[in-house]
């Protein structure tokens, strides 16, 4: 790895903190929402998990064997596979999920040069690869546990929700995205750990209340707005997959303006597009303005004015 | 090998259009979704390309260099819509599917580039093979992607069901990302292959074009290498003339 550091100038920083650490913690920060997942959908979704992460690690794996360059170790494929089952239907037949492992690690993450070097989030692309291949099998929320709609989709078409039940996670939805109270445990988690903080998750947040507030056609009603808040993957996306170190702005005001992008996203997909879901494509469009976010909020270097120009003395 | 068949092989295999050169990427992500479409518009444009090569180099000493772009595409154009007619009254169906693809051949690059590159500073016969060439590339390079995308996209191939009943087809394929991701998957195919060949001895860069790397001194008019390099010249050494 020596060779792939950026150098810049002294003083460094010296941590002890390395991938392979941060990605076991947010293993374990998903822990809740999947273990939740199991609990609400049954055995099934187990199978799920491991059907995934199999695939994300052996695809990783044998990558790194025709590349003569193993980086299993790194732990990532393990975050990417196990996002990816939380973002499935838990009906879907394993192949696809099998399938979407190794889009997510081969096309979306090696093929652009490994970890670091991806410029799309390998779980939501894989999600969205799934979504527009197989959008019956993707969509097919009905399962042993529960029947009808999701209720971002039964709010959309202006039925009454059960907003407890949304919060505590017992309803129709991908394996890990129902629960509110098991993600933000998982959140909680990754913030004392200082693996994340709330600036993109705040942003977007913030962002996208007021969208919906604005535009939703209920006014601030907080039932609806609670609803629209548990529901769907915001939860899940705002807080483990915006935050992801490799497909977000690194500078600190890049992060904001990303995460009202992704708030304005999200709203203008849920309120006015076709489909009741937008958290999976308002990020991994994000991702794609990340590049441009970041040049035009690079922080002025030490003695030089905004601009880039040199101070005077 | 004679002219006519170096001309073949350099537009089928040397000088793909699609997969070497990547000219006419409009036209090849938008229509391969079948490899019918393929094959049609690929033929299309093979007919349209040779004729305007054919043409244009007849009339190589009569256009004036200044204005020669615009006759090119008058050429160009009224084979077009001659051939769109064609289609129109013949094979309704193609040209349905087809749709605004074909009167957008007239500014396909392929046709334009070969015009300019070949046609203008070469004899008939030999322009008219370079059109079959490139066309003959173009057509397989189309007709390729499409097999590919409709046979994951639909489970078909020319419209016959080829995957068994359990099949479920990956519908990504049939539209726009999937056609990117097939173009990249067969340019990355054909270049392992080339590098394979080049291992082993067998490049066939050299064959039949008689190449010395010298451009400068080069009798080989229609060599693309030394179109670009006379473009960069002519940019960069302006006060010789």
């Amino acid at each position: 790895m020596s060779g792939l550091f950026k150098v810049s100038s002294n003083p460094h920083i010296r941590s002890r903190v390395a991938t392979n650490g941060l990605m076991a913690a947010v293993v374990i920060a998903l822990m809740p929402a999947a273990g939740f997942g199991i609990y609400n959908f049954g055995p099934r979704a187990l199978a799920v998990y491991a059907v995934t992460i199999a695939s994300t690690l052996l695809t990783e794996y044998f990558f790194g064997l025709y590349k003569k360059k193993q980086t299993i170790t790194d732990m990532s494929a393990v975050v990417t596979g196990l996002l990816l089952a939380l973002n499935l239907p838990v009906t879907i037949p394993l192949w696809m999920a099998a399938l979407g492992g190794v889009f997510a690690i081969l096309v979306v993450k090696m093929l652009f040069g490994g970890l670091g070097q991806n410029f799309m989030n390998p779980a939501l692309a894989a999600r969205c690869f799934l979504l527009i291949s197989f959008p019956t099998a993707m969509t097919a929320f009905e399962c042993d546990a529960y029947t009808g709609a999701t209720p971002l989709a039964a709010l959309k078409a202006g039925e009454a929700v059960n907003v407890l039940d949304m919060v505590i996670g017992r309803t129709a939805g991908t394996i890990g995205e129902t629960s509110v109270f098991a993600i933000l445990a998982g959140a909680c988690i990754l913030i004392l750990l200082g693996v994340i903080d709330l600036r993109i998750p705040g942003s977007y947040i913030a962002t996208f209340v007021l969208f919906v507030g604005i535009f939703g056609g209920h006014g601030f009603h907080p039932a609806y707005l609670a609803a629209h808040l548990s529901g769907g993957g915001l939860m899940l996306g705002a807080f483990f997959m915006a935050t992801d170190y490799v497909t977000r702005p690194i500078t600190i005001r890049g992060q904001y303006v990303y995460g009202i992008v992704l708030g304005l996203l999200t709203g203008i997909f849920r309120i006015f597009g076709p489909g009741a879901e937008g958290v999976s494509y308002a990020i991994i469009l994000g991702n794609l303005l990340v590049p441009l976010i970041e040049k035009y909020t690079k922080p002025a270097a030490f003695g030089y004015e905004k601009g880039g120009k040199r101070r005077e003395k | 090998m004679n002219k006519a068949g170096e001309r073949l092989f350099n537009g089928l295999v040397k000088e793909n259009p699609t997969f070497v050169l990547m000219l006419g990427m409009c036209p090849t992500l938008a229509v391969t979704t079948s490899a019918m479409n393929g094959l049609g518009m690929g033929l299309t444009t093979m007919v349209v390309l040779a004729l305007s090569n054919l043409i244009i180099s007849l009339l190589r000493n009569i256009i004036p260099n200044r204005v020669r772009i615009p006759a090119f595409i008058v050429i160009i154009a009224s084979f077009v819509t001659a051939v769109q007619l064609l289609l129109q009254a013949y094979i309704p169906a193609l040209n349905k599917s087809l749709g605004v693809y074909i009167p957008l051949i007239v500014v396909n690059c392929i046709i334009l580039g070969r015009a300019e590159s070949y046609a203008y500073s070469n004899p008939a016969i030999a322009s008219l093979f370079d059109g079959l060439g490139m066309g003959l590339g173009f057509t397989f390079a189309l007709t390729c992607i499409g097999a590919v995308r409709e046979l994951l996209g639909a489970g078909e191939l020319f419209g016959f069901a080829l995957m068994p009943d359990s099949f479920v087809p990956i519908r990504i394929f049939g539209q726009a990302p999937g056609a990117f991701f097939v173009l990249a998957a067969l340019v990355a195919l054909q270049n392992y292959i080339k590098n394979v060949r080049k291992k082993a001895g067998k490049s066939y860069e050299k064959i039949g074009s008689g190449c010395s790397e010298d451009c400068m001194n080069c009798s080989e008019k229609g060599c693309t290498r030394r179109f670009y390099d006379e473009s960069v010249q002519a940019a960069a050494g302006k006060g010789e003339r």
